[in-house]
């Protein structure tokens, strides 16, 4: 294992701006792991929610944004809502994951693509078309079978449709779309 | 007046920002100021030396000492100025510590802001009059509120000193939360045992009155003289005539009381006896139960009585006792844990708190010292405990350690592998709090010993599976989450201030933190006073607390009073409200808005006139900012005084 020099490491910039992106106070955590306890994917995490908290507190910030976890995170807000020193964890997981994008971290290759895909589905039809989001995402990974076996489960409940349904305020969905780009763009 | 002007340095803590020669130089040309000079500990013996000499040398009328605090040297300067033969009230001091070099950098801007001070003080000085404390006599009895292990030794130590004592607990039984312990940590020594002596003390002592079940009505007066009023509850039954037999228990055909002393594991009878060594060992009845009281049928205690103390018609009865020093030991309360969802909110009869695994463990408990299930009442194999429920958690409201469950949970776990053998406990801790004697070895041994599991980490929920407990929470050295099927759990439950705090407080006029616990006069060296005289603390409190330091608070308090108690007279605080008869117009406004009572109206041939009775008086000064005339004035601080400083500071 190796060993880490806690102040040479220590990327107080880092730290900083996790902390005003996010408006929570990363020495509040104690590291009861309470959030781990409760978090529905720790068994999927290759660096618990607890000690992404942790990493984030000492200033690791490579080893941070690369964590897989946080695009596994369901942001269902347990650790938020459990937390006894009141972190919103949920909030610094979604600081992180902006973060991890724009350092170019976007998770690994398939993660990436399937946030691509999920976010390219919701900007054209103002919600997910999950038929146009598998094939977007199937055409970019070439993984046709992993999921096949879903198919005849899921179709003779009348979850998925062929078409994309209408919805209103599809237009509001797309100006947000656009106001995102021009933002970041400035 | 000639006046002396002392600057201090403080070491480095003034002079670092202050030029203290530039501030005793600018005080030489106020008038009145005959010698000024800059010291580097005032304080200290030398520093003090040169203020008597000063004052013999040039004949001082009166001193300035500009230092820190009045809180923290007042007293100090006043007996250096009293040794040299001025009245004690013929000195000022100015704080160019805590309001200047502390707070501020600019040592131009800081020296500047000292002289005003010390301008304001010599002008305040001018004006200060010698005043002299009347003496009173003193009442030397003394009420501990509260019957709790703390209470008991403040109690026993003071009439053991020769006091006469008042003891009034709020329960049937004095005892406390000790009385409901099984054993005590790091010992594991049994608790009633050690105990029960003392009550018994207690109950045997000619110098203590002990009025079980009543509470405190009323507090009036001073220290030395307080006069209290005491609400002894309706028990419907007569005590000077209970003889503890408990046949009316027996026989009571309401079988569905609560049962707080065995923190409701079961039900109680609706006329009981807590538990067999209580003391006084006297019944009572609980009038929410009992058919006799709500359906006037029944009778049955009355008709088996061999004493004849029942008595339906008993209503609370009042007394009052005078006492010259008051101990409050009120204890504590545990806290709410049913706010916690994720442990169930209180909807599994399988999660229950520490305090009543306590009376389970006891042979005198509901469950003779067998450790059953709530639910099914099978022994449980699996037993997992859960630390700082309640504590260190401020989402809660409850950011503080209560400082005591890592040890009890460490001595429960002990004695569950005690009563059985092939049972196996786990702990969910955060940090150890073992800080006491013996107390880091005895959680070792926990560990090393009893082999109990500790796990470091919080737990998340707690959910039912089969007939078993499913704990989910996280073992942070590890980095996972962690599960244990468990067949018991015990929440180690905080501490909080006892329901009725703050409601005594305000009778006491003591003050009390967010939180609820009393507040002590200073947080090192007054542990046990408030800032109330006469009125000290013991126990819980004041703040969470284990065994053997509240009986190590009830006695520092006991020897408080036993100090107190020691003169036969008093000195009243002269810088008390005096009225000018002359002035007055018999208005009587500052009657009213004094909450000491300390005024009363008095007839002034044929005029109503309002009189200051010196010894109750706190010299709050609410009557003199009230009186439309000007005529009552608070001595050391009158109007003209305040005005001096005023126009000191504004002269520009």
């Amino acid at each position: 294992m190796k060993v880490i020099n806690i102040n040479s490491s220590y990327n107080s910039d880092f730290v900083k701006q996790v902390e005003e992106e996010s408006g929570q106070k990363l020495n509040l955590c104690y590291q009861c792991g309470k959030c781990t306890a409760g978090c529905p994917y720790t068994d999927e995490y290759d660096i618990s929610v607890s000690q992404i908290m942790r990493l984030a507190q000492a200033g690791q910030k490579e080893k941070v944004l690369q964590a897989n976890s946080l695009w596994l995170c369901a942001t269902c807000e347990s650790c938020t809502a459990r937390c006894p020193n009141e972190i919103d964890v949920a909030r610094i997981m979604d600081v992180l994951r902006h973060m991890a994008r724009r350092e170019g971290h976007g998770g690994t290759g398939r993660v990436k693509t399937f946030w691509d895909s999920f976010l390219s589905s919701v900007k054209s039809n103002g919600r997910v078309f999950e038929v146009g989001l598998l094939v977007n995402y199937i055409s970019h990974t070439g993984r046709f079978w992993t999921d096949i076996g879903l198919g005849p489960k899921v179709l003779p409940k009348g979850k998925i449709h062929f078409k994309p349904t209408e919805m209103q305020g599809k237009k509001e969905v797309a100006k947000i779309f656009m106001r995102f780009k021009e933002e970041s763009a400035k | 007046m000639k006046i002396g002007v002392f600057v201090c340095h403080c070491g480095s803590n003034i002079e670092a920002t202050v030029d203290t020669a530039a501030v005793a130089a600018a005080a030489r040309e106020f008038p009145g100021v005959v010698f000024a000079t800059d010291t580097m500990y005032t304080c200290s013996e030398p520093g003090q030396d040169e203020i008597v000499e000063a004052i013999k040398e040039h004949n001082l009328g009166g001193v300035v000492v500009a230092s820190c605090t009045p809180r923290m040297h007042e007293q100090t300067f006043r007996r250096t100025v009293e040794r040299a033969g001025l009245n004690k009230y013929l000195f000022e001091m100015a704080n160019i510590r805590e309001h200047v070099s502390w707070i501020g950098k600019d040592r131009e801007a800081n020296t500047n802001k000292s002289v005003d001070l010390v301008r304001m003080a010599t002008e305040k000085l001018m004006r200060n009059r010698a005043l002299h404390p009347k003496k009173f006599t003193i009442n030397k009895r003394v009420l501990v509120i509260g019957g709790g292990v703390a209470g008991i030794q403040a109690a026993l130590d003071c009439a053991d000193g020769g006091l006469e004592v008042v003891l009034v607990e709020k329960t049937t039984t004095i005892g406390g939360k000790m009385a409901k312990l099984d054993k005590t940590f790091p010992t594991v020594d049994c608790s009633s045992c050690i105990l029960g002596p003392r009550m018994v003390d207690v109950a045997q002592h000619p110098n203590i009155t002990l009025y079980a079940y009543a509470e405190i009505e009323e507090i009036n007066g001073y220290v030395g003289n307080f006069e209290i009023k005491v609400k002894k509850k309706a028990t419907y039954v007569d005590w000077k005539n209970c003889t503890g037999c408990g046949i009316c228990m027996d026989k009571c055909p309401s079988k569905k009381a609560r049962d707080t002393f065995n923190e409701e594991i079961g039900f109680t009878k609706a006329i009981n006896i807590p538990f067999p060594q209580a003391i006084p060992k006297k019944a009572k009845i609980d009038p929410e139960f009992c058919t006799m009281l709500k359906k006037g049928k029944c009778g049955v205690c009355a008709k088996v009585c061999p004493s004849g103390c029942i008595d339906y018609e008993m209503k609370d009865e009042f007394v009052t006792e005078k006492v010259g020093a008051i101990v409050t030991a009120t204890g504590f309360d545990l806290f709410d844990w049913t706010v916690y969802g994720e442990y169930g909110g209180g909807r599994y009869p399988d999660v229950i708190t520490s305090l009543q695994y306590e009376r389970m463990l006891s042979a005198s408990g509901p469950t003779g010292g067998h450790i059953k299930r709530p639910s099914d009442g099978k022994e449980p194999k699996n037993v997992v405990f859960i630390q700082c429920v309640g504590s260190r958690d401020k989402s809660v409201g409850r950011p503080y350690c209560t400082g005591f469950c890592c040890m009890y949970t460490a001595k429960q776990a002990i004695l569950t592998k005690d009563h059985l053998p092939l049972s196996q406990s786990y702990v969910f801790y955060m940090d150890i709090r073992a800080t006491g004697k013996l107390y880091d070895e005895f959680t070792r041994r926990a560990m090393e010993e009893y082999d109990t599991n500790y796990i470091r980490g919080r737990v998340s929920m707690i959910y039912p599976k089969g007939d078993k407990l499913l704990v989910r929470g996280a073992d942070t050295l590890m980095g996972t989450q962690v599960e244990v099927d468990a067949d018991l759990v015990v929440l180690a439950v905080g501490a909080e201030a006892s329901a009725g705090a703050s409601g005594l407080a305000e009778k006491l006029r003591i003050s009390y933190d967010s939180y609820g616990f009393y507040m002590e006069g200073h947080p090192k060296l007054k542990p046990v006073e408030t800032n109330t005289a006469g009125v000290y603390l013991a126990g819980a409190c004041q703040g969470p607390k284990d065994i053997p330091s509240s009986v190590a608070q009830g006695s520092a308090a006991a020897s408080k009073v036993l100090g107190l108690f020691s003169k036969d007279q008093l000195e009243s605080d002269p810088q008390v409200s005096m009225v000018d008869i002359k002035r007055c117009i018999g208005c009587g406004k500052c009657i009213q808005t004094c909450p000491f009572g300390a005024i009363k109206e008095i007839d002034f041939r044929g005029m109503a006139k309002a009189d200051v009775i010196e010894t109750i008086c706190q010299g709050c000064g609410i009557c003199t900012s009230t009186c439309p005339q000007g005529a009552i004035q608070l001595q050391h601080a009158t109007d003209n005084q305040i005005l001096s400083e005023v126009n000191a500071l504004c002269q520009f």
